[in-house]
C-alpha cells in the first residue's frame, strides 16, 4: 500500500509518502511562504525521489483542519482532486491529532493547539488511557484562558504542542505553573509522516470523495452573524 | 500542429461565486459546460461573501469536474491540456480552481495553462463566431468595466477601465437602494423598461479623450435624489428612477464604446461579461452598430455570465501559442490583462 500525505493546515507545509507500508520520505518546511505556490512542487519532488508515480498511489491522506481556512482548503482541494482523478480513496485526519503524536510517550495530558486569534485557540485533549493513545476531549475552538483553567483543575501534567507557542507560552505558564510541559522545538511541528501513518490506518471508500470537506470547526463569520440574526427575529 | 488535429481542453473557473468546468474542442465547440451557481447561498447576505464562496467551491469542485467530463464523454486520455482562471477575482475562490487544476495536470501529466478571467469573457464570443481582428470588446460585469482592443489572438490592450465601481456593482448598489433583491442588475433592467427616464442624473464623461469610466458619482446621485424626494414627502416611482439610472449608464457606455470603435478603426465589436445580459444595453449597442456598419457579437446569457467554456476557449488559443504554467501557478486576485 502506497499513500501520499498532505498537510497545509498551518504555515508548516508537509508532504510524506508511505511506500509498501514504510515511510519512504517526507518534506517539511516551517517558513511563512505561500502553500499554493509550493505544495505541488513538494509533492512532485518527493514522489520522483521515492520513485512513485501518481498512478501507483493507493490512498491520499490530508489534514482536514482545524487551522488556517485557506491553508486547509489548499490541501483538501489538492488531495480531493488527486484522489478523484486517480480513483483512489481520501482520508482526513485532524491537524491537532497529528500534532498530538509528538507527545505519544508523554505521561499525562497532551494539548496540541493552533492560534485562532482574539485569545482563542483550536485545541483538544489527547493522551494515553489504559494503554491506548486517544482523543480525550474533542477538538474545539475555545478561549485559551478558559481552556487552561479547565486543564489546571484536572491536576495532571499537560504537554503543550503548537506551531504558535511563542504567542501563548507566557499565559500557559502563568495559569498552569509547573504542571505545564513544553517540547523541544521539533515537537511543535506537524509531522507529515505521522499524518500518513494515522491516515493509512483509517477506513475509507472511493465513493466518499465528493462529500469530503474540511473540518473548519467554526462557521464562517458571515454565516454565524446571519444565524444569530435569524434567532433574534 | 496540423489544423485537422482535434484539441480538447478542460477549463476550470472559480474566480467568484460559480464553480464551473467545461470541455471544449478546438476552442469553439462546447462538449460540456457545467456551472454550479452559489447565488442562492449568497442572497441572504446581499452579496458574495468570499469565505462562504471558497467553502462552496471546495465542496463542489470534484462533483462539477465529474459532471463536465461525463457530459462531454471524455476521459483524461482525451484531454490535451487543463486551462484555469488564475485571476483576477477573489483570492480564496481562485485558489480552489488553481489547485484542482494543478492536481489534475500532475496526476495525468497534462500541460497547464493559466487564463486571465477577462480574456475568458472576451473569448466567449469566439465560441459564438470566430474572432476577426482588429476588434474591440466592451467588458461589463459585477467586477469589471473595460474597453479592450485586440490586434490579434492573445494580445489584449486595455484602453479604458472604471476608476471606481464596476457597472454591475453600481447596478447592485442602486438595486439595494430601491429595495430590490440581490442580485439587483436584472431587476433594475426590467423596471427600467416599465418606467420613464425623466429624472436628471449625471453622466461621468471624464477627460474628453479618456475611455475610462466612473459610476460611483451616478450611484451617489441616485441615492441623494431618493433621499431629497423623501424629505420633501414625495415618492418617486422606482421604475422611473431605474429608467433614468439605466439611461445614464448606457449613454456613457455606448457613447465611449462607439468613440473607441471610431478611433481604433475597428469594424468588429464584442460585448462580454454578465451585464451583457442587460436588455437596454444590448438594444442601444445593436442600434448604434447597425447604424455605423459595425459587426457586433453578443454571446447568449449562459456564456456572458461566468463559465468555464470561455476559459477553455481562451486557454486553447494560449496553449496553441505555447503558453504553459507550472506547478507554481497561483491565484492572482489583481492579475493584469495583457
Ligand atoms: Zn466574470
Amino acid at each position: 500500500m502506497n499513500g501520499l500525505a498532505i498537510d497545509t493546515s498551518t504555515y508548516v507545509l508537509g508532504v510524506a509518502v508511505i511506500k509498501d507500508g514504510e515511510v519512504a520520505g517526507e518534506i517539511i518546511t516551517n517558513i511563512k511562504k505561500n502553500h499554493s505556490v509550493r505544495l505541488m512542487t513538494a509533492i512532485r519532488t518527493l514522489l520522483e525521489e521515492v520513485e512513485i508515480k501518481p498512478q501507483d498511489l493507493d490512498k491520499i491522506i490530508v489534514t482536514e483542519g482545524p487551522g488556517s481556512y485557506t491553508g486547509v482548503r489548499i490541501g483538501v482541494t489538492t488531495g480531493k482532486t488527486l484522489a478523484w482523478s486517480l480513483k483512489i480513496p481520501i482520508v482526513g485526519v485532524s491537524s491537532l491529532e497529528v500534532l498530538a503524536q509528538n507527545g505519544y510517550y508523554f505521561d499525562g495530558f497532551i494539548s496540541p493547539f493552533i492560534d485562532a486569534r482574539r485569545g482563542q485557540v483550536y485545541t483538544g485533549l489527547y493522551g494515553m488511557e489504559n494503554g491506548v493513545f486517544k482523543n480525550i476531549k474533542e477538538d474545539r475552538i475555545v478561549l485559551h484562558k478558559d481552556w487552561l483553567e479547565e486543564l489546571k483543575s484536572s491536576g495532571k501534567q499537560v504537554l503543550f504542542l503548537s506551531t504558535d507557542m511563542d504567542k501563548h507560552k507566557q499565559e500557559i505558564k502563568e495559569i498552569l505553573g509547573y504542571k505545564a510541559q513544553f517540547p523541544f522545538i521539533t515537537g511543535n511541528l506537524l509531522r507529515p509522516s505521522e499524518l500518513a501513518r494515522l491516515g493509512m490506518k483509517k477506513e475509507t471508500e472511493v465513493k466518499d470523495i465528493h462529500t469530503f470537506t474540511p473540518n473548519y470547526i467554526r462557521l464562517a463569520e458571515a454565516e454565524a452573524k446571519w444565524l444569530a440574526n435569524q434567532k433574534d427575529q | 500542429m496540423t489544423n485537422n488535429m482535434n484539441l480538447i481542453i478542460l477549463g476550470i473557473e472559480t474566480s467568484c461565486d460559480e464553480t464551473a468546468v467545461a470541455v471544449v474542442k478546438n476552442g469553439r465547440e462546447i462538449l460540456s459546460n457545467v456551472v454550479s451557481s452559489q447565488i442562492e447561498s449568497h442572497k441572504r447576505f446581499g452579496g458574495v461573501v468570499p469565505e462562504i464562496a471558497s467553502r462552496h467551491h471546495v465542496e463542489q469542485m470534484t462533483y462539477i469536474l465529474e459532471e463536465a467530463m461525463a457530459e462531454a464523454e471524455v476521459n483524461f486520455e482525451d484531454i490535451d491540456a487543463i486551462a484555469v482562471t488564475e485571476g483576477p477575482g477573489l483570492v480564496g475562490a481562485l485558489l480552489i480552481g488553481v489547485n484542482a487544476a494543478k492536481a489534475l495536470a500532475f496526476a495525468h501529466n497534462k500541460p497547464l495553462v493559466g487564463v486571465h478571467h477577462i480574456a475568458g469573457h472576451i473569448y466567449a464570443n469566439h465560441i459564438i463566431e470566430e474572432l476577426t481582428f482588429p476588434l474591440l470588446t466592451l467588458v461589463v460585469s459585477g467586477g469589471h468595466t473595460e474597453l479592450v482592443y485586440m490586434e490579434e489572438h492573445g494580445s489584449f490592450q486595455v484602453i479604458g477601465e472604471t476608476r471606481d465601481d464596476a457597472v454591475g456593482e453600481a447596478y447592485d448598489k442602486v438595486a439595494r437602494t430601491l429595495g430590490l433583491p440581490y442580485p439587483g442588475g436584472p431587476h433594475v433592467d426590467k423596471l427600467a423598461h416599465e418606467g420613464e427616464a425623466n429624472i436628471e442624473l449625471p453622466r461621468a464623461w471624464l477627460e474628453p479623450d479618456s475611455f475610462d469610466f466612473s459610476f460611483s458619482g451616478l450611484k451617489s446621485a441616485v441615492i441623494n435624489t431618493l433621499h431629497n424626494a423623501k424629505q420633501k414627502g414625495q415618492e418617486l416611482p422606482i421604475e422611473n428612477v431605474a429608467a433614468s439610472f439605466q439611461e445614464s449608464v448606457i449613454d456613457v457606455l455606448v457613447t465611449k464604446t462607439m468613440r473607441a470603435v471610431e478611433e481604433k478603426q475597428v469594424n468588429r465589436l464584442l460585448l462580454a461579461g454578465g451585464v451583457a445580459a442587460n436588455k437596454g444595453l444590448r438594444e442601444r449597442l445593436t442600434a448604434e452598430c447597425e447604424r455605423k456598419g459595425i459587426k457586433l457579437t453578443i454571446p447568449p446569457l449562459s456564456l456572458c455570465t461566468d463559465n468555464a467554456a470561455m476559459i477553455a476557449s481562451a486557454g486553447t488559443i494560449m496553449y496553441k501559442a505555447g503558453k504553459r504554467s507550472g506547478d507554481r501557478l497561483n491565484g492572482e486576485p489583481g492579475l493584469v490583462l495583457k
